[in-house]
């Protein structure tokens, strides 16, 4: 006889999604232009030009998706002492020995390192894109800050495309549950129990709870 | 300007190696700017609008007889105009003649994402595919020599084209057929090599200019307009030309190793991931039956 609790309000999923779907879209297209073997990928969002055109606005949307996220969670993502002991404990989350770790609360150390890595990610993407947007703005005497820009938004890239990758593969395929809080917004309390045992005994209220 | 007839040498963003490349070999073009006799007329600037179909627009007064401060997309001959002290005290005014340079190998080139958006014809002249370019400006960041400028309104990079549409045809660029000193030639990169050294050998032996040098910068394999200058050891003096000019390390860096480094990072983390299903596959809550929130 279980309830389900809401894990995620509709204004965080729909913040969720908008941000999820520019994020892609600024991937497919900044790997068109990455590399010339996935250059073909511009070709499914209509071409290399359109692609060039919308990557910038998509990447502000994407900002501005991040910067509203961290308003709502940036309290909840500061780390606790609950996660420096289960960060001692990790090899018993990648192995899917949960039962050896020690309780977290809404989010665990894993996801709170994936949102600060998107945070500041999206920070010198941003200042970095803003640069290759405006190239020619930059002055000839100052061309050193043209090639910055290049370099940190490639790098900045590489790192949250590697968090991308990790983020999707756990929200997915290996913690079950997760895409449908993130859809629906509800887990049930076996889930909460299991994977955030602290932010499940706060939000019913009950340390021992029995349902 | 599309020139689809000429015999490519290099494609900018294309996968694999260039169609057709070294099917067939030509002569290398130049173009030789001989800062010493240029009168600074701008016969050249109005030639190559004529030529290339752009209207003349405002110019930009900086105190100088300069035109404005840099080529412009729809501006791509530019002279350089620059009062130049030397070391006895007397003044020199020095004009140089600013267009793209042809690298043998290009920055621009280098860093275009667009296949076949900037193309290097066997020639040895670089040349944008205004219909391939998506507009991204990684070329202005490629270009030692500040070059490519972008157009607002069509979103397309646009620079000088030696004339490609010309030379293609057996004619000299219109610049160098305007020129009214004979300080522009044209001819085999052999040819003006030698011209312009003699040039230089003259301005030494019997001018007084004991630094008279020809420029064709190596950092960049030499390029497809060479100058002589009264000075080859300060090339800054003249409008800026870069002493020593090459691509960007960072966009080599950036282009090369990067490009590795990333792609295996890349295909690395999805291999790591599906490895990791397989090995421990998915998290399962198990239904909560003794009621501690543990399976």
């Amino acid at each position: 006889m279980s309830v389900a609790i809401l894990r995620y309000t509709l204004h965080e999923r729909v913040n969720h999604w908008i941000a999820g779907l520019a994020y892609l879209y600024c991937l497919v297209t900044g790997l068109a232009f990455w590399s010339p073997y996935m250059f073909w990928l511009a070709v499914l969002v209509g071409g290399g030009a359109v692609a060039r055109f919308w990557h910038p606005w998509l990447g502000l949307v994407f900002t501005a998706s991040v910067l509203w996220m961290y308003r709502i969670w940036h309290r909840d993502m500061r780390t606790t002492n609950a996660d420096r002991a289960w960060t001692k404990s990790i090899q018993y989350y990648i192995r899917n020995e949960d039962q050896n770790l020690p309780p977290v609360g809404r989010f665990n150390y894993g996801q709170k390192m994936f949102f600060w890595a998107m945070f500041y990610g999206i920070l010198l993407l941003l200042a970095s894109g803003i640069g290759l947007w405006f190239v020619e703005s930059i002055p000839w005497s100052l061309r050193w800050l043209r090639y910055l820009a290049v370099a940190v938004h490639v790098g900045a890239a590489l790192i949250t495309i590697g968090a991308f990758i990790i983020h999707v593969y756990m929200g997915t395929a290996m913690v079950r549950g997760g895409f449908t809080s993130i859809i629906r917004g509800e887990v049930s309390p076996e889930w909460a129990k299991t994977h955030h045992r602290l932010w499940y005994e706060k939000v019913t209220g009950n340390a021992s709870s029995r349902r | 300007m599309s020139q689809a007839t000429l015999n490519i040498r290099r494609i900018s963003g294309h996968a694999g190696p260039a169609p057709g490349a070294g099917v067939e070999r030509e002569e290398q073009v130049c173009k030789l700017v001989d800062t010493t006799t240029c009168i600074g007329c701008k016969a050249c600037e109005v030639a190559c609008l004529e030529w290339n179909g752009y209207s003349f627009h405002e110019t930009i007064f900086q105190n100088s007889y300069q035109t404005m401060p840099e080529t412009a997309w729809n501006y791509w001959n530019l002279i350089k105009f620059d009062e130049h002290e030397r070391a006895d005290g007397t003044m020199m005014l020095l004009m140089r003649k600013d267009q793209c340079m042809h690298c043998a190998e290009p920055g621009c080139l280098a860093a275009c994402p667009a296949d076949g958006a900037i193309v290097q014809y066997s020639n040895g002249i670089v040349d944008f595919q205004q219909d391939h370019c998506i507009g991204c400006g990684y070329c202005v960041s490629g270009c030692p020599f500040n070059i490519p400028k972008f157009n607002q309104a069509t979103k397309k990079m646009f620079k000088c084209t030696l004339c490609s549409d010309r030379v293609n045809e057996g004619l000299e660029p219109a610049c160098i057929k305007s020129c009214p000193t004979g300080c522009l030639h044209f001819g085999t990169k052999e040819d003006m090599k030698e011209l312009a050294e003699t040039r230089a050998r003259q301005l030494r032996e019997h001018s007084n200019f004991e630094n008279a040098g020809v420029y064709d910068p190596a950092g960049v394999g030499g390029t497809g307009v060479i100058y002589v200058l009264h000075d080859v050891t300060n090339p800054e003096a003249y409008g800026g030309l870069p002493s020593n000019p090459r691509i960007p390390w960072v966009v080599k860096f950036w282009k090369g190793p990067l490009k590795w480094i990333g792609n295996l990072a890349m295909i690395g983390g999805v291999i790591g991931v599906t490895m990791h299903y397989l090995r421990f596959g998915p998290k399962r809550v198990e239904p909560d039956n003794n009621g501690d929130g543990r399976p």
